[in-house]
């Protein structure tokens, strides 16, 4: 873009310094979302950027704070363009900060292109509609919330809850079906643990070849600021591979819980009017513009598949951070206490989950004729089950009539043959609905309204009537 | 006149401080910095305008020029909207795919409307003729559904001293040449604009007494909403906002369809671009994307113009409306539209009101929902707009503001509820919280349309079995269905039948995806008639079991897919067998008592 060329300018006239906002005097050519660099007194250097450009005064978020900076002896160099991320193909394998600095030791690579950070949008016309089914060899995914290529589908966890392992086994085993093709894994993370970040390393290492991966590591320890720029830069590098080397990119970035601290603390340093729990009125707007960047377009062979996954503060669903998240991405994931608290894994809470683009990608011709019809109705007699045991627990057991014994059978069964799973068990989707079909076997044939005649005709292995 | 220039003096996001435009009214377009990113001017601070800018300002220095375009934001209206799809200021996609590729690029411009395209222009009007403002003046078909009527102007009036004849003009040609009472010469061409922000005057507003079919047997049938009517679908995610909209975009008994997609995914979007040519309107067998406006500001696309896209919108939708058509609007959602305004307000550092709000908000919704109605236009012609609004509430709390202040304005609510989606019943319209407000002035229609019982009394009985159902259920849950009487299990049971055979309707069902009045009343009549018959075998003292063990009963909630809307008479067959059934009962139990 042409305000690359508007020249090099430098200031020292810093009016304030709070938290991560530095007030500069105005200084004529610098523009909005323009990249800045404060080189401090003991000549170490920190990035930024404007957040406001006026004739009255220059606003400048500083990524790594404001702390430890002098108006004295610190001099803020503005470089004439956006924040940039040089991009290759060499970057698989290797290990950045927050900022795409490389910390593993060794050079940056020489990067083929230089994007702007913040992307543009998809052209709604350019989109593909996502149809290739990605299969987990996890059956509460794989049966009742089928993952698709190009689809945004978020993990709502809380603390203490197993999502790193979900996330984990979703990486060593998603496939899809009948083809090998080029792929990667961008990961992102925003404040997690050094052991988290380990964690996924190792997985990552195990199964992948690190060669296939790329990750921007923002720990616990780094600094907030960065955080709001470390998604940025892992959908920057997606969009290259997937868009320009034909690569089907997997992308997973957490804990968002972070980010949008991150981007509260940043609001509220600009005295923002704020909205909901104090997070900004435009924090739907700054989320969508991560989520929607992935996806499938026109013409391109390659795609982008976002995991984002989240703690949810209290396991709160309705926090602005899942409530908002949940609104854009195209589904959720939800993990319960009280499954993992009973020993199941992986705890995936059924009835709030959902994926949104399953319908269009599951049945005849893509995985088996009946699992449109199958998931449908473990949902609803699963629906009926939690029904059913809020009435056993007034009434007691005993006295429930034999439908709706029948139904806590099914129940019990569905959780611990359907729902949990070894954390290497890898089911076919074949496998999957196998089991589907033997726990609704138990439930009489009359029960089931959701599924075709002929399907229960085929399937069916229990006793038809009631 | 020589447009008026100015100069940035801060940039902040979407909003734009610039000076030296104080001969710049309030609600005029702006083109902002070297690459011309459109904007309007929002106020007037002193001797600074408030611009907000509907690309990323990304890049805008103070000191670049911002030059007066000297009109307010509008829409261009003529032929070439049918089938299309445009951003939130109406720049069409697929234009702007062509120019910048699969991503939208910031300052990339194009006409609304393609300016080399012929029309064959059919005239209305001849030499001679005495034409009143908005008056039809010619035609074009513009698609096989849409025969697009060319309005005069709003404004213009005069004599026609000359038509161009039948054959093929691009919109920009002059079709018509007027005198008007000043003596001046004017001349007509099919192209027209109009500001987005001022609603399009009519001759006078009708009472609405039409339904919108919308073949959705929960919103037909018990909250029915009337053509010109405005409806809100309140609901959490994953709630099915999104599909229910769809649902009311393919299969409304409307003219035309137009659906904003304000600030939700990219892909809804793709997926309406990709059924909606392959799917046909039940009514006339035609391409449903031919009688369709996509209006798509996705939530990754700026901000300000999403605020822009529902007045972009629903003013092509008066436009059709003036033409004399039946228009259905999909607002998807409102709130992102209420958020929009609410980051704009909060970067012009306003005082907020409730969450952060503007305290306009109440009257922009009002102002946005009363542009629905039945009318007759100046044309002559009756037409109607009919609005149906999402709205997504924060963490499905009814009681945030955007859904507090649009309950007051809509006449039907449909309240989504996130129990019935987690149980996979859809519609997940909770028969309890939604309601109506168009129920009497519509039971004529239906009296006079749809033969069976009177529509007003089967919608008071199933209305009434599922709230008494409702309150039993409650009781149940304390102490046990067995331990309450027959005839209330009976009434639990005809909810149930209500619930899955009527109410739960599988969009993705062929059969089942539309449903016609007729049908509906099919159902509801079989389901009342079970309810009577079995009613009385329990008075006869035949055990409530003996009834849910009938074949017929689990037959009840199949009904809706086995029978298709053309084969209406297999009902008729049903319900023989039925009380068949029925009598075989009370003659086997009755004889021994």
């Amino acid at each position: 873009m042409e305000a690359v060329f508007k020249g090099l300018k430098e200031t020292q006239s810093f009016k304030e310094l709070r938290g991560a906002i530095a007030v500069l005097s105005p200084l004529p050519g610098v523009f909005y979302g323009e990249m800045v660099e404060v080189e401090l007194g003991d000549g170490s250097k920190r990035l930024g950027r404007v957040l406001e450009a006026g004739k009255s005064a220059i606003v400048v978020q500083i990524f790594e704070g404001t702390a430890g900076i002098s108006p004295e002896s610190a001099r803020v160099r503005f470089l004439g363009r956006p924040f940039m991320l040089g991009v290759s193909a060499e970057m698989l394998g290797r290990v950045f900060n927050g900022l795409g600095k490389p910390i593993d030791g060794y050079p940056m690579p020489v990067s083929e292109k230089e994007l702007d950070v913040n992307g543009l949008a998809i052209n709604p016309m350019s989109r593909d509609y996502p149809r290739d089914i990605i299969q987990t060899g996890i059956s509460a995914i794989d049966g009742m919330n089928t993952l698709v290529r190009g689809q945004k589908l978020p993990i709502f966890s809380g603390a203490g809850l197993p999502h790193n392992e979900i996330v984990a086994q979703i990486i060593r085993q998603a496939t899809v079906s009948g083809k090998t093709e080029k792929f990667a894994i961008v990961f992102a993370a925003m404040g997690i643990r050094f052991d988290e970040a380990l964690f996924f390393r190792e997985v990552l290492e195990n199964t992948a070849n690190m060669d296939k991966v790329t990750m921007f590591l923002n720990l616990a320890d780094d600094p907030p600021e960065e955080r709001i720029i470390t998604p940025r830069c892992a959908l920057t590098l997606a969009e290259f591979l997937a868009f320009e080397k034909d690569m089907h990119v997997l992308v997973i970035i957490g804990d968002m819980t972070n980010y949008c601290e991150a981007l509260r603390e940043l609001s509220a340093s600009r005295d923002e009017v704020p909205s909901r729990k104090g997070y900004p009125g435009y924090m739907y707007t700054d989320l969508a513009n991560l989520y929607e960047r992935c996806g499938r377009v026109k013409g391109k062979e390659g795609s982008i598949t976002l995991i984002p996954f989240l703690t949810m503060p209290n396991m709160d669903i309705s926090h602005p951070i899942p409530d908002l998240t949940g609104y854009i991405t195209e589904g959720q994931i939800v993990l319960s206490q009280a499954l993992h608290q009973r020993g199941i894994y992986p705890p995936i809470d059924l009835p709030p989950s959902l994926s949104r683009l399953m319908k269009d990608a599951i049945g005849e011709g893509s995985t088996r004729e009946d699992h449109p019809d199958v998931a449908n109705q473990l949902y609803a007699s699963y629906a009926e089950v939690q029904w059913i045991r809020s009435l056993a627990d007034i009434i007691g057991e005993e006295e429930l009539s034999e439908r709706d014994k029948k139904f806590l059978e099914f129940g019990s069964a569905f959780e611990e043959r359907f729902l949990a799973q070894g954390k290497d068990e890898n089911r076919s989707i074949e496998q999957t609905l196998n089991i589907a079909w033997e726990v609704l076997s138990i439930l009489p044939a009359s029960q089931l309204h959701r599924i075709k005649s002929k399907f229960i005709e085929k399937y069916y292995q229990g006793t038809p009537g009631l | 006149m020589p447009s008026a220039v100015g100069e940035v003096w801060s940039v902040n996001g979407p909003v734009v401080i610039a000076t030296g435009l104080r001969s710049t009214p309030v609600g005029n377009q702006v083109s902002v910095g070297d690459i011309g990113l459109v904007g309007e001017v929002v106020g007037v601070r002193g001797d600074k305008t408030i611009i907000q800018v509907y690309e990323d300002t990304t890049g805008i220095t103070p000191g670049d020029a911002v030059v007066d375009r000297g009109f307010p934001i509008s829409v261009e209206l003529g032929p070439g909207l049918m089938g299309n799809i445009f951003d939130g200021i109406q720049r069409p996609l697929e234009v702007i795919r062509e120019k910048s590729g699969i991503f939208v690029e910031n300052g990339v411009q194009a006409d609304p409307l393609d300016r080399s395209r012929f029309w064959e222009f059919v005239p209305k009007v001849s030499e001679g003729d005495e034409l009143e403002e908005g008056q039809i003046i010619g035609e074009v078909q513009e698609t096989s559904f849409v025969v697009h009527r060319v309005l005069l102007p709003v404004g213009l009036r005069g004599r026609v001293i000359w038509v161009a004849g039948q054959g093929k003009y691009r919109i920009t040609d002059v079709v018509l040449k007027l005198e008007t009472s000043e003596g001046k010469t004017v001349g007509v061409s099919m192209l027209q604009r109009w500001p987005v922000r001022k609603k399009r005057p009519v001759r006078r507003r009708l009472k609405p007494t039409i339904p919108l079919i919308t073949g959705q047997r929960v919103i037909d049938f018990l909250f029915p909403v009337a053509l010109g009517g405005v409806s809100a679908i309140p609901g959490g995610f994953g709630t099915g906002k999104t599909i229910t909209q769809h649902q009311l975009a393919k299969w409304a008994s409307a003219d035309i369809v137009i659906y904003i997609g304000c600030g939700e995914r990219g892909n809804e979007i793709t997926q309406v671009l990709e059924e909606f040519p392959h799917l046909h309107d039940p009514r006339s067998g035609k391409p449903l994307i031919e009688r369709t406006i996509i209006i798509a500001n996705t939530s990754n696309m700026p901000v300000a113009a999403r605020e822009a896209s529902v007045y972009t919108g629903i003013t092509i939708a008066e436009y059709f409306r003036d033409q004399g058509y039946n228009v259905a609007l999909m607002a998807d959602s409102t709130s992102r539209w209420a958020e929009a305004l609410r980051e704009i307000a909060g970067r012009l550092e306003m005082m907020p009101a409730e969450e952060g709000y503007p305290a306009y908000l109440a009257s922009r919704l009002g102002e946005f929902y009363e542009r629905a109605g039945y009318v007759e236009a100046l044309s002559g012609n009756n037409g109607s707009i009919t609005v149906i609004g999402a709205v997504s509430p924060p963490g499905g709390d009814f009681s945030e503001p955007v859904t507090m202040h649009t309950k007051r304005f809509v006449r039907t609510f449909w309240a989504l509820d996130k129990k019935l989606a987690g149980q996979r019943h859809f519609p997940s319209i909770n028969w309890m919280e939604s309601y109506s407000g168009y129920v009497e002035d519509l039971a004529k229609w239906w009296d006079e349309q749809v033969k069976g019982l009177s529509w007003s009394q089967m919608r008071t009985r199933i209305s009434s079995i599922l709230q008494e159902a409702d309150r039993l259920e409650k009781v149940a849950q304390l102490i046990g269905v067995d331990a309450l009487p027959d005839a209330q299990r009976l009434v639990i049971e005809t909810a149930r039948l209500i619930r899955t055979g009527f109410l739960q309707q599988n969009a993705y069902s062929e059969v089942d995806s539309f449903c016609t009045p007729e049908k509906a009343t099919k159902i509801i009549e079989v389901i009342l008639e079970f309810y009577d018959r079995a009613s009385s075998l329990l008075a006869m003292g035949i055990h409530i079991l003996t009834i849910l063990e009938m074949e017929v009963f689990s037959r009840i909630m199949r009904l809706k897919e086995e029978i298709p809307n053309d084969r209406l008479e297999k009902f008729d067959e049903f319900m023989e067998e039925m009380r068949e059934a029925f009598s075989q009962l009370e003659a086997r139990y009755g004889s021994g008592f």
